[in-house]
């Protein structure tokens, strides 16, 4: 356990260096984009004299590492600063988007984790028969098409044709649980074919990869049945793979929805990520960026841990 | 009869006009009795119904937008802060005149340097205060001094002091004459909200005089407004509420309202209009203002400070094609002046004749300045107008016939603005156009102007233009401002392809105004107001 726990705070530690790179990498690259959120924001009405009263008051006129070393500063100390197009605090700005960002994810997790865990065992179980080649095709097929073009063909079936769900996901605070779970449907189910052919692959190698070893040769011929013998004797020894697999995915749904977001128009973090980005408003920005990736590391240290855990040989090592 | 309904609401949405409207129901198998009685009751506007919950679906902001009516740039605000929560001074009508809105009358000095604005008496504001002459002067003020950072700071330029006289009455000094002021102070940064105590103007609230009062503003998402209980306007302001959503991609825009998710959108897709006119529950409807597209030239450099070389790549162009393949019809030709059907002294085509394809005159004025073939550079992205890229591939071919290598340049849309548009000698451009000539061409065409995409300048148009914007005679203005659109057309140094009609699309249950006005879209973002359901 002590073990674990220094992991824990070695990784926690590099987490946050990456963290500080990642900022800086995405400083840049806003950087580099042309131009500022004062000619962003005007467009074709930009004059001179505009543009440099605009950035007279928001700063953009310092030096790079100087806006730099000032939003750093103020996020070690907890300030995520202010947008620089309206003016609002990003706390206050970012706090819905990623409730429904993380909404959106949670649903998407819940139909397709178990989904996939469960297509993967039995595919496991019924190995090439007719079964694991449909599922196979299919659920590959899902993920080779880009995302927007599953959720373009959703909406078509789905909503244009047959009118069972909204072509948007129109959501708003004061919607109740179920009308909004029937609102963000179709993105959640785009997510779900994206992330559920990994998962249930992973889970079908990993149990077909014990099928072979010996202590599955002797429960074979225990005389346990087929459906005994991988739920209860290969399930707990894939663990470790699964998890790792699953957790990814969690980050995924929710670090890679922002092209789902933008197609079903869905008020999250990935929407605001695009509309800053296209207005070179980098405390939001950075906000969100920073938000995607300290998920990411969380999770993957998640993934870690868990899988330890789940391993008595890495658990209680000699 | 199901064709006859569709036919009728044609003809309402000014799709079709009534000669067609006549000959289309006679074909399909209506008297001529029949027909004209649905047409004459087509056109008799119904008397609007009230209530109801409006969704709109706009482009055109995100989630930077602000209530800031000097930070209101793209429609999504402009919808909102100028056709929802607030009024101006003076509005422009549907048929395009001039009339008062919290502004009763007004009156000139004879040197139309001093302009005298009476308030109308006892409009209240959203919070119940009542609007009075110091709630205009800082409403106005708020755009001006050193520092602004206002979108409306040309507009305002010529206001040398503006002054409360008494509790109804504003008086505004301008530097020099302007017959035009009444016009630009219809503009929607202008919109009148309450002073504060200490100083300035209340825009963070959100109160306006408007018909409708803010309910909840979340931007880049979703604007929801309910009907002004009191609003002073007769007749206006019919929806009970009204749902405002930002949706940029026009796919997500069309797929909503196919399944009734809204009930209107702005900037239909051109490419696929056909297919939703196909749709018996949806309306698609248009109107043709000053929005135009534009290919400037930098008039200072060579080839282009040639006039003969511009005038070459002037008749190089096929418009008919442009308006046919890339507007599918949504537009007007253009005839290389910036003056559209929304302005009052637009010259008609017996003042200047409609400039056509003519890859013999072409090559004539190549001739005339002194070259075979001429090779030049375009730079364009789809960012430029409606369909840039693919119109200007057009115009490559056309300009063959005529010996001119044309070159076309694809720029990224990101930061064109900045980059590109008066940055390179030839780029594409647009403008969504001015109510006024003056207001145009003083902002694009005269010498010295921050948008002057040409750089170019001519001594006699400089001269009539400010000659123009002084003079209270209406047929002098009009000769006067017809002369200045003949020296653009034959010496100005943009090609002007085309007018671009701003195309909507509705719910069949949406009523449209027998007449809509063309100088923004959506009604003159006035939909909000002038709009109802059956």
């Amino acid at each position: 356990m002590e073990k674990i726990l220094k992991m824990v705070a070695q990784r926690l530690a590099l987490g946050l260096l990456t963290l500080f790179v990642v900022s800086l990498i995405i400083f840049l690259a806003v950087e580099l984009l042309p131009g500022d959120l004062a000619e962003a924001l005007l467009g074709q009405s930009a004059t001179p004299e505009t543009v440099a009263a605009i950035r007279r008051e928001l700063k953009l006129d310092l030096p790079m590492h100087e806006r730099y070393v000032s939003w750093l500063w103020g996020i070690l100390q907890g300030d995520m600063g202010r947008s620089l197009a309206n003016q609002r605090e990003i706390s206050e700005l970012i706090g819905g988007r990623l409730a429904n960002t993380l909404f959106l994810a949670l649903f998407a997790a819940f139909v397709s984790v178990p989904l996939a865990l469960t297509l993967g065992v039995l595919a496991a179980l019924y190995r090439n028969s007719i079964y694991d080649r449909v599922v196979n095709a299919v659920t590959l097929s899902s993920i080779s098409f880009p995302e927007f073009f599953v959720a373009y063909i959703l909406v078509l079936l789905l909503a244009v044709v047959l009118g069972w769900f909204p072509a948007i996901s129109n959501v708003s605070d004061d919607l109740g649980f179920w009308e909004r779970i029937y609102r963000t449907a179709l993105p959640a189910l785009t997510l779900t074919l994206v992330v559920i052919a990994h998962m249930m692959r992973m889970t079908r190698a990993a149990i077909i990869s014990l099928l072979a070893s010996p202590y599955i040769e002797m429960a074979n011929l225990k005389g346990l049945t087929r459906t005994h013998v991988i739920v209860h004797h290969a399930l707990p020894n894939a663990l470790a793979p699964i998890i790792n697999v699953v957790v990814i995915n969690l980050a995924y749904l929710i670090v890679g929805v922002i092209v789902v977001e933008v197609v079903f128009v869905y008020p999250g973090l990935g929407q605001l990520l695009v509309d800053s980005v296209s207005k070179r408003d980098i405390p939001v920005v950075q906000a969100s960026c920073m938000i995607f990736a300290a998920t990411y590391i969380l999770l993957n240290l998640t993934a870690d841990v868990l899988s330890i855990m789940t391993n008595p040989r890495l658990m209680h090592p000699r | 009869m199901e064709k006859l309904g569709k036919l009728k609401r044609m003809l309402a949405s000014g799709t079709i006009d009534r000669r067609e409207f006549m000959g289309r129901a006679l074909a399909a198998g209506a008297t001529v009795a029949l027909a004209s009685t649905l047409a004459s009751g087509t056109l008799k506007a119904a008397t609007p119904k009230k209530g109801g919950r409006l969704r709109v679906a706009i482009t055109g902001g995100g989630s930077g937008d602000v209530l800031d009516p000097a930070q209101t740039l793209d429609s999504y605000m402009i919808n909102v802060s100028f056709g929802q929560l607030r009024n101006n001074l003076t509005e422009i009508a549907p048929n395009g005149d001039l009339i008062g809105e919290l502004a009763e009358s007004w009156d000139a000095s004879s040197d139309a340097a001093t302009w005298t604005f009476k308030l109308r008496k006892g409009v209240e504001f959203h919070n119940g205060k009542t609007l009075d002459a110091d709630d205009v002067v800082a409403s106005i003020n708020h755009h001006r001094g050193e520092d602004t950072k206002s979108a409306a700071k040309g507009i305002i330029a010529p206001i040398e002091d503006v002054k409360a006289d008494g509790k109804d009455t504003v008086v505004f000094k301008l530097s020099g004459g302007s017959a035009d002021f009444p016009y630009l102070i219809s503009d929607y940064h202008l919109v009148i909200c309450p002073a504060k105590d200490g100083g300035g103007m209340d825009w963070e609230s959100g109160v306006g005089t408007g018909g409708y009062v803010l309910e909840k503003f979340d931007p880049g998402v979703r604007t929801s407004v309910n009907r002004n209980p009191n609003y002073w306007k007769e007749g206006r302001a019919h929806f009970d509420s009204i749902e405002t959503l930002y949706i940029a991609d026009v796919g997500a825009r069309t797929s909503a309202l196919k399944t009734d998710e809204i009930d209107v959108m702005s900037r239909v897709d051109l490419k696929t209009v056909n297919l939703l006119k196909r749709s018996s529950s949806i309306q698609v409807f248009k109107t043709t203002g000053n929005q135009h597209s534009t290919l400037p030239m930098d008039t200072r450099q060579a080839p282009y400070d040639n006039n003969h070389v511009r005038l070459a790549l002037k008749y190089a162009i096929d418009r008919e094609q442009w308006l046919k393949v890339i507007l599918k019809g949504y537009g007007e030709l253009g005839n290389d002046f910036p003056i559209g059907p929304a302005n009052q002294f637009r010259a008609t085509t017996d003042d200047i004749p409609q400039r056509a394809y003519d890859p013999d005159k072409a090559k004539h004025h190549l001739k005339q300045a002194g070259l075979d073939k001429l090779a030049v550079q375009l730079h364009v992205a789809d960012t430029a107008f409606e369909g840039a890229v693919d119109a200007v591939t057009l115009y490559r071919e056309t300009a063959k016939a005529a010996g001119i290598d044309l070159k076309i340049v694809r720029e990224p849309n990101d930061g064109y603005w900045s980059n590109v548009w008066l940055k390179k000698p030839w780029c594409g451009s647009y403008w969504g156009g001015r109510p006024t000539e003056d207001w145009m061409f003083s902002q694009v065409y005269s010498e010295g102007a921050d948008w002057n995409e040409t750089f170019w300048s001519h001594e006699r148009f400089n001269k009539l233009l400010v000659e123009a914007r002084a003079e209270l005679d209406q047929k002098k203005r009009r000769d006067l401002y017809v002369e200045m659109q003949r020296i653009v057309h034959d010496e100005g140094g943009a090609v002007i392809p085309l007018f671009m009609s701003y195309v909507h699309a509705a719910r069949t249950r949406v009523q449209l105004p027998e007449q809509m006005a063309s100088n923004w879209e959506l009604d003159g973002h006035k939909q909000a107001e002038r709009w109802w359901f059956a």
